[in-house]
């Protein structure tokens, strides 16, 4: 199990350290600094092996997180730990920076005996955790016997992740379907690969312990459905729907009732948390087609011409759209003209940076560009790094659509109607880009 | 400290102080304030000092003289600042044992206080003080607190019983906890369930043979509830526990699987991979041809290709896991390649793995989108993974036969990019690809002469010198090629020079007339101005061979070569196999077994698949060669094994010397070393993991061995296998072991120092049990009666394992022989001696003690032969520090007689060569506690009046050695 766990600023300075196990000497803290953060290469390898003790780090912003063990621990929970442990500082604290990690030590320590006992990661959710560790101190000394009785045994429980008698005057919720479009697309316009990551994030403000029930148009649900005729338009619902790859869930969901039945029912966290994630590969909206144009004339010229095409509904608009076109290193000078919005050479991010406000669906604009380059003798070919594409539109490109979220609470009066909710859908580009 | 103070002046220091102010305090008179502060009245500026404290420690300043003063704040109401004493005692009571003891009454007192969170924290921290004084203290505080009744308060003591088991062993088992522990997988509290199971695997992994996790389908159907039950970690814990159990058939496995596939859901990649690696080992024991095994298999893949979504660390075990998946069950991602394609952005340690994958998934219907990803890799930046991506175009060439042509032109293609490292490494793969193609892309070899002059690195410049000697007879300046690389001949590295000494043989034995200058000029170079032996033996090898028979050498150099085959780097099954076993461990990262990097006995079980039971159908599945257990391994490169190890067997030394049983081989080997085996070692290199053969023969120097074969058999990695593999079939037939050498008994409590009590014995092991072989005198005038036995702690925890069997009076004058079975599950504790055993013997009489020393040999065990491959791998991995030299005189044994002898001893064989008049025999020893102990045993055969033997033994734990080396000279005298 872990050993132990570091944290360091930049620089390899120790900011927390807490040992769990005795085969974990002081030195260990050093060999890291030395041996990853003072390394003079890139990071090879997320685990490090030095002296026949392992090392995984992750790094947020310039903080690096180190777990360290000598025995045969399950990677992959180490990973997942180090991320949770970032998650609830910054639950607690916000950002993940040296100074709120300084300001904070004493409830870091607080919390790494709490959710890492003898190495084994304990529960870790914030919510939980939150009804007896503060920042303001220790809540509990002058807690009713049922206070600490309920705060154990939300703890420990099986609904661990939501507390009791949580009220609100306004039942509300609130479901955003985040997706993010992938794309690797060959300069001849073939899809060398596209996928979409979505997320399915809620924000609930509901009272009591709600059962909820969450549907959308999966496709094997609708079909399940269609055969045993209980949809009134099975042609239409059958069209509408989408092949899902694979999902996960947050761990308020019944796994195995989606297992045998493929319905999604949990009783959700208070506030805001991330449902499910999944992925789709078939019949991808693409919101936009690049279409690039390179021709090297000489070996000190290059002409580029690129040409995005919106495709999407007319009626709606994309929103923060940026085109980035890589330069070659021996760059001199950029000429750019473009039809809509503003373009920029930007010479310490070696490309040309395009961007346009908004851009409705089923609309095309074009940008070219004469690059000069300066004459070198290295032999190496410019490696022509894909163009990369930013951009937001108001709809799910994988064609995702949210059926109901319906809401049960019996034991308090209130009904799937009176519960308000909101769906938003936004779709992102993820990694858009066309090689060319 | 720079850092924080630096801080603090950059910070606007206006509004709120906070924590930080903490990290300041650098002055000198530091410590002597915090003592006075510590010892303020005022409850806040106590609190203060401490965090300071607690902020001084974290930097790694030593405040352990504060000990008493911060103790003394313990006993306080604050939890904030209770907590923080706890954590100063966690650091610092090992060192203050006897100050820590200050600090029991407040955990014991905590231990029952009414709020749990206190109870809780009190023996979470109690276990975590390594004091022996305080850990005598903890058992009756943990006794109560693992049968609380809140389920918090359990949970954390479930923990502490594992903490302590750390402590000390046997006070956990006396005091009954374990089953204590057991009995809370029962509880109602899945968090209790889980935390039970972790502790109780922790516990179960030291002692290996203990049943102490005693799962049966009972508790297996109450971890799976739990699963259902409890946190993300706790599902974690159960799974990898559930990974351990062994169904009693298909149908309970199928069960399983059904109940563990919602898992594959879950948003935590650990969970995911914990469930696929119990769904991998169970799907082993499942039928074929059941319906449920494929919709199994098409189940497994899109949670694999979900976990590329996840964060880069993520990605990362997660490709390295899926690398051993494809490899053991290639159908579940056959068409998922294109997630496997490389981002621009990944990080490089991602890029590098997902290119592994995506050769492994190479076939011929993705074939064409594999390549011209490959070709777009090859101009990326990383020098490393354009290499690899140049690399992986040839391995394409050689795995799909069709896309050969298409990968050979790609190739060229990247040749003309005239980037140095890309042109050399394509130079590289082709020659495989020649290898694999002979005569087909000859074509090519006019535009690879254009490069000559870039290429700097040895492998590329030894593959360039094979291409030329290879199709000599197509090039027409030939000779003055090869000519211009012997120029610098000594400058060359050994790889370049062994090739140039094989290649311009090569082409005397194609065009005689032109080259016997050079050809004589190559070969006193090779063996009179070089001091490495690999060189020599290569030239005189050659030289001998021309001189005497022209013919014979051109039938030998030039004969046919084997083909190389597609996968080269694939590991080993049985490896594959245990890897399969740690799916989501570290051991999946580092594709090594747990043993190899984890010290002392813990993990040094290995894990196997099973395979359905009893049933044949293993034979006809698809993946023959990767299910059974039991299969010989397919050789990875079929020929080049044998040729090695024939090789190793050429004696060369005047007809004097012998070479025992392989003679009928010989005269074969010969033919092929010389026609094949020299070019394939060269050849053969970029395709062996282990990289040099012959390429270091400083290694070999440096273990003190015969160096023309040693780095052969030690670089060759899995490929030399088949060949050592023969040698030990050969050398395993000559006789039966002799048993095991059993010293005579000595005399190890005279009569006069027991009331005429006398005590004579010695040790012996039977069967894989070691006795303890004991007779008992009367020297006395009266009836001896009531005998009984201890054991005090030592090195490898021997202890009784049943009573000392004395069941009649033992009268005056009478002498009674027991044999005490010995168990080496008591607890342990380093000896001076190390095989030191202090015995305490009662009857009705006295209580008597005496010690005596066991051979250390009691304690070898029968499984201790050892892999060939892990051996090499061991033996490469443990330092040279660890070695130890010692020499046997006066032996008159040949090896083979040798080895029958310490096998007796359980001393086992792995491998044997026979190099320059000398048996070299490779040995191997595991240990009770899984130490093992590795040996090179030298033997003189050809001169009888040499009777020297060389041990060089190596070992993690060098003290061992001189032990062992004991052991051996005992029993070879013996």
């Amino acid at each position: 199990m872990i050993g132990g766990l570091f944290i360091y600023n930049h620089k390899g300075e120790v900011l927390i350290s807490r040992v769990y196990r005795d085969d974990i000497g002081r030195n260990a803290v050093d060999a890291f600094r030395v041996n990853v953060i003072h390394a003079r290469q890139q990071v090879r390898s997320p685990v490090t092996n030095i002296a026949r003790t392992s090392f995984f780090h992750v790094k947020r912003s310039n903080i690096w997180l180190a777990a360290v063990t000598k025995q045969n621990v399950n990677a992959a929970m180490v990973f997942e730990f180090l991320y949770k442990m970032c998650d609830v500082m910054a639950a607690y604290f916000g950002k993940i920076s040296e100074e709120n990690i300084k300001n904070n030590f004493v409830l870091i320590y607080e919390l790494l005996d709490e959710i890492l006992d003898f190495g084994y990661p304990q529960n870790s959710e914030t919510g939980a955790l939150k009804t007896f560790i503060t920042q303001q101190g220790i809540k509990g000394q002058h807690q009713t016997k049922e206070e600490q009785s309920q705060i154990t045994s939300q703890v420990t429980g099986q609904i661990g992740w939501r507390r009791e008698g949580i009220k609100y005057r306004r039942n509300e919720l609130f479901l955003d379907v985040l997706e993010s479009v992938n794309l690797l697309m060959s300069p001849q316009g073939q899809v060398l690969s596209a996928h979409v990551s979505g997320r399915v994030v809620m924000k609930s403000y509901l009272s009591g312990m709600p059962e909820c029930k969450f549907g959308m148009n999966d496709k094997i649900v609708i079909d399940k459905q269609g055969k045993g005729g209980t949809t009134d338009d099975p042609g239409k619902s059958g069209k509408q729907s989408i092949a899902i790859d694979d999902c996960t869930f947050h761990q308020c969901v019944r796994l195995s009732k989606f297992d045998s039945e493929r319905s999604i029912s949990f009783i959700p966290p208070d506030g805001e948390y991330e449902l499910m994630r999944y992925r789709t590969t078939k019949d991808i909206i693409l919101p936009f087609r690049v279409i690039p144009l390179v021709r090297e004339v000489g070996r000190t010229k290059l002409e580029v011409k690129v040409v995005i095409k919106s495709n999407f509904k007319p009626s709606l608009l994309a929103q923060k759209i940026e085109v980035r076109i890589p330069t070659p290193l021996n760059t001199s000078g950029v000429q750019v003209i473009c039809m809509k919005g503003k373009a920029k050479y930007k010479a310490s991010e070696n490309a040309i940076v395009w961007k346009i406000k908004r851009m409705a669906g089923m609309k095309e604009s074009q940008i070219s560009a004469e690059i000069e380059l300066l004459p070198t003798n290295d032999k190496k070919k410019w490696a022509r790094p894909p163009i990369s594409m930013n951009f937001e539109v108001p709809f799910a490109p994988s064609g995702l659509k949210v059926r109901y979220l319906k809401v049960f609470e019996s034991k308090l009066n209130y009904s799937d109607h009176d519960v308000i909710k909101w769906v938003r859908y936004i779709g992102r580009s993820g990694i858009y880009e066309t090689r060319c | 400290m720079e850092w924080a103070s630096q801080l603090c002046e950059n910070r606007g220091l206006g509004s709120k102080m906070t924590d930080s102010k903490y990290f300041t305090t650098t002055k000198k008179g530091e410590i002597f304030e915090l003592k006075a502060e510590l010892n303020s009245d005022k409850k806040e500026k106590k609190k203060e000092a401490v965090k300071k404290v607690i902020a001084s420690m974290t930097v790694g300043k030593d405040v352990s003289a504060l000990f008493p003063d911060v103790v003394n704040c313990m006993q306080t109401d604050n939890l904030e600042l209770k907590k923080l004493v706890y954590l100063y005692l966690m650091n610092y009571a090992k060192s203050q044992p006897d100050m820590a003891i200050m600090a029991v009454n407040t955990f014991v007192k905590d231990c029952e206080d009414p709020n749990p969170l206190i109870r809780a924290l009190a023996v979470r921290t109690m276990g975590c003080i390594r004091v022996d004084k305080i850990t005598e203290y903890l058992c009756e505080p943990l006794r109560k607190c693992l049968k609380d009744e809140d389920p918090y308060v359990r949970k954390t003591a479930a923990v502490c019983v594992a903490k302590l088991h750390d402590i000390n062993a046997q006070l956990v088992e006396d005091q009954g906890f374990l089953d204590t522990l057991k009995d809370l997988i029962s509880d109602s509290n899945p968090m209790v369930v889980a935390n039970a199971v972790a502790a109780l695997s922790e516990i179960a992994e030291s002692h290996p043979n203990s049943n102490l996790l005693d799962l049966n389908p009972q508790t297996i159907n109450k971890l799976l509830t739990a699963l259902n039950e409890c946190t993300e970690w706790g599902q974690i814990f159960i799974l990898d526990c559930l990974a351990n159990y062994m169904p009693r058939d298909d149908r309970e496995s199928q069960s399983i699987c059904e109940r563990v596939t919602p898992r594959l859901s879950h948003a935590n990649s650990a969970v995911v991979l914990s469930a696929v690696k119990v769904l991998m080992k169970f799907m082993e024991m499942l039928p074929k041809d059941l319906d449920y095994y494929g919709t199994l298999l098409k189940k497994l893949a899109p949670p694999l290709v979900t976990l590329l979504s996840a964060e880069p660390e993520l990605q990362y075990v997660a490709l390295r896991n899926i690398n051993l998946i494809v490899q053991k069950r290639p159908e579940i991602l056959k068409h998922e390649m294109k997630v496997f394609f490389v981002k621009y952005n990944d990080p490089i340690y991602v890029k590098l793995e997902k290119l592994d994958i995506m050769i492994r998934l190479a076939s011929q219907a993705n074939i064409a989108q594999v390549l011209a990803e490959l070709k777009e890799y090859a101009t990326e930046v990383d020098v490393d993974f354009v290499r690899k991506a140049v690399r992986a175009i040839g391995r394409c060439a050689i795995k799909v036969e069709q896309s050969a042509e298409r990968c050979v032109s790609t190739l060229l293609d990247l040749i003309q990019t005239k980037v140095n490292y890309v042109v050399q490494e394509a130079i590289v793969v082709i020659k495989d690809i020649f290898r694999k193609y002979p005569n087909k892309y000859e074509s090519v070899i006019a535009t690879l002469c254009e490069n000559l002059d870039s290429l700097d690195e040895p492998e590329a410049r030894a593959a360039m010198i094979w291409i030329v000697g290879e199709y000599a007879e197509r090039i027409d300046n030939a000779d003055e090629l090869l000519e211009s690389f012997l120029e610098g001949f000594h400058d060359e590295s050994t790889q370049v020079q062994l090739q140039l000494l094989t290649a311009i043989v090569k082409l005397f034995l194609k065009k005689p007339t032109e080259t016997q200058e050079l050809v004589q000029q190559v070969l006193s170079l090779a063996t009179q101005d070089s001091d490495n032996p690999d060189l020599r033996d290569r030239g005189y090898i050659y030289w001998r061979l021309l001189s005497t028979d022209p013919v014979a050498a051109k039938e030998v150099v030039l004969a046919e070569k084997p083909l190389i085959s597609e996968e080269t780097d694939l590991i080993e099954p049985t490896l594959l196999e245990e890897l399969i076993c740690h799916i989501g461990t570290l051991a999946s990262v580092y594709h090594k077994p747990p043993s190899a990097f984890v010290e002392g006995s813990r993990g040094v079980q290995h894990k196997k698949l099973t395979a359905r039971a009893g049933s044949g159908e293993s034979a006809e599945s698809p993946d023959v060669g990767l299910s059974g257990p039991s299969e010989a391994p397919p050789a990875v490169i079929p020929s080049q094994g044998d040729l090695l190890g024939d090789l190793l067997n050429l004696d060369l030394a005047p007809p004097t010397a012998t070479v025992p049983s392989v003679q009928p081989s010989m005269q074969m080997g010969a033919m092929d070393l010389l026609g094949g085996g020299l070019d394939s070692l060269m050849g053969d290199e970029s395709d062996t993991l282990g990289g040099d053969i012959g390429g270091s023969p400083s290694m070999g120097g440096g273990l003190g061995v015969a160096p023309a074969a040693m780095p052969a058999a030690l670089g060759g990695a899995p490929a030399v296998g088949g060949g050592l593999g023969d040698l030990f079939d050969l050398s395993g037939g000559v006789g039966m072991p002799t048993g095991s050498y059993v010293a005579p008994k000595t005399v190890w409590l005279p009569a006069m120092k027991a009331k005429g009590l006398e005590i004579s014995g010695t040790f012996a092991r039977r069967g894989g049990i070691i006795q303890m072989d004991l007779s008992l005198t009367n020297k006395a005038m009266s009836v001896m009666t009531d005998f009984a036995i201890q054991f005090n702690r030592n090195s490898f925890g021997l202890a009784p394992a049943g009573p000392l069997q004395v069941l009649t009076p033992l009268s005056p004058n009478q002498t009674i022989d027991v044999s005490l079975p010995l168990s080496t599950s008591g607890p342990v504790m380093k000896m001076e001696p190390l095989n030191n055993l202090q015995v305490a013997v009662k009857n009705n009489i006295d209580v008597f003690y005496f010690s005596c020393q066991y051979p250390i040999s009691m304690i070898f065990v029968e499984d201790g032969k050892m892999e060939r491959q892990v051996f090499l791998a061991t033996w490469k991995d443990i330092p040279n520090d660890n070695e130890a030299l010692f020499q046997i005189k006066d032996i008159h044994l040949n090896s083979d007689a040798a080895s029958n002898k310490l096998q007796g001893s359980n001393i086992f064989t792995i491998a044997k060569r026979t190099v320059e008049g000398q048996d070299m025999l490779y040995l191997s020893v595991k240990l009770t506690n899984g130490i093992w102990v590795l040996a090179e045993m030298r033997i003189q055969t050809g001169n009888p009046n040499y009777t020297e033997m060389e041990l060089s033994i190596k070992c993690r734990a060098p003290e061992v050695s001189p032990f062992v080396f004991q052991c051996y000279e005992l029993v070879l005298k013996n």
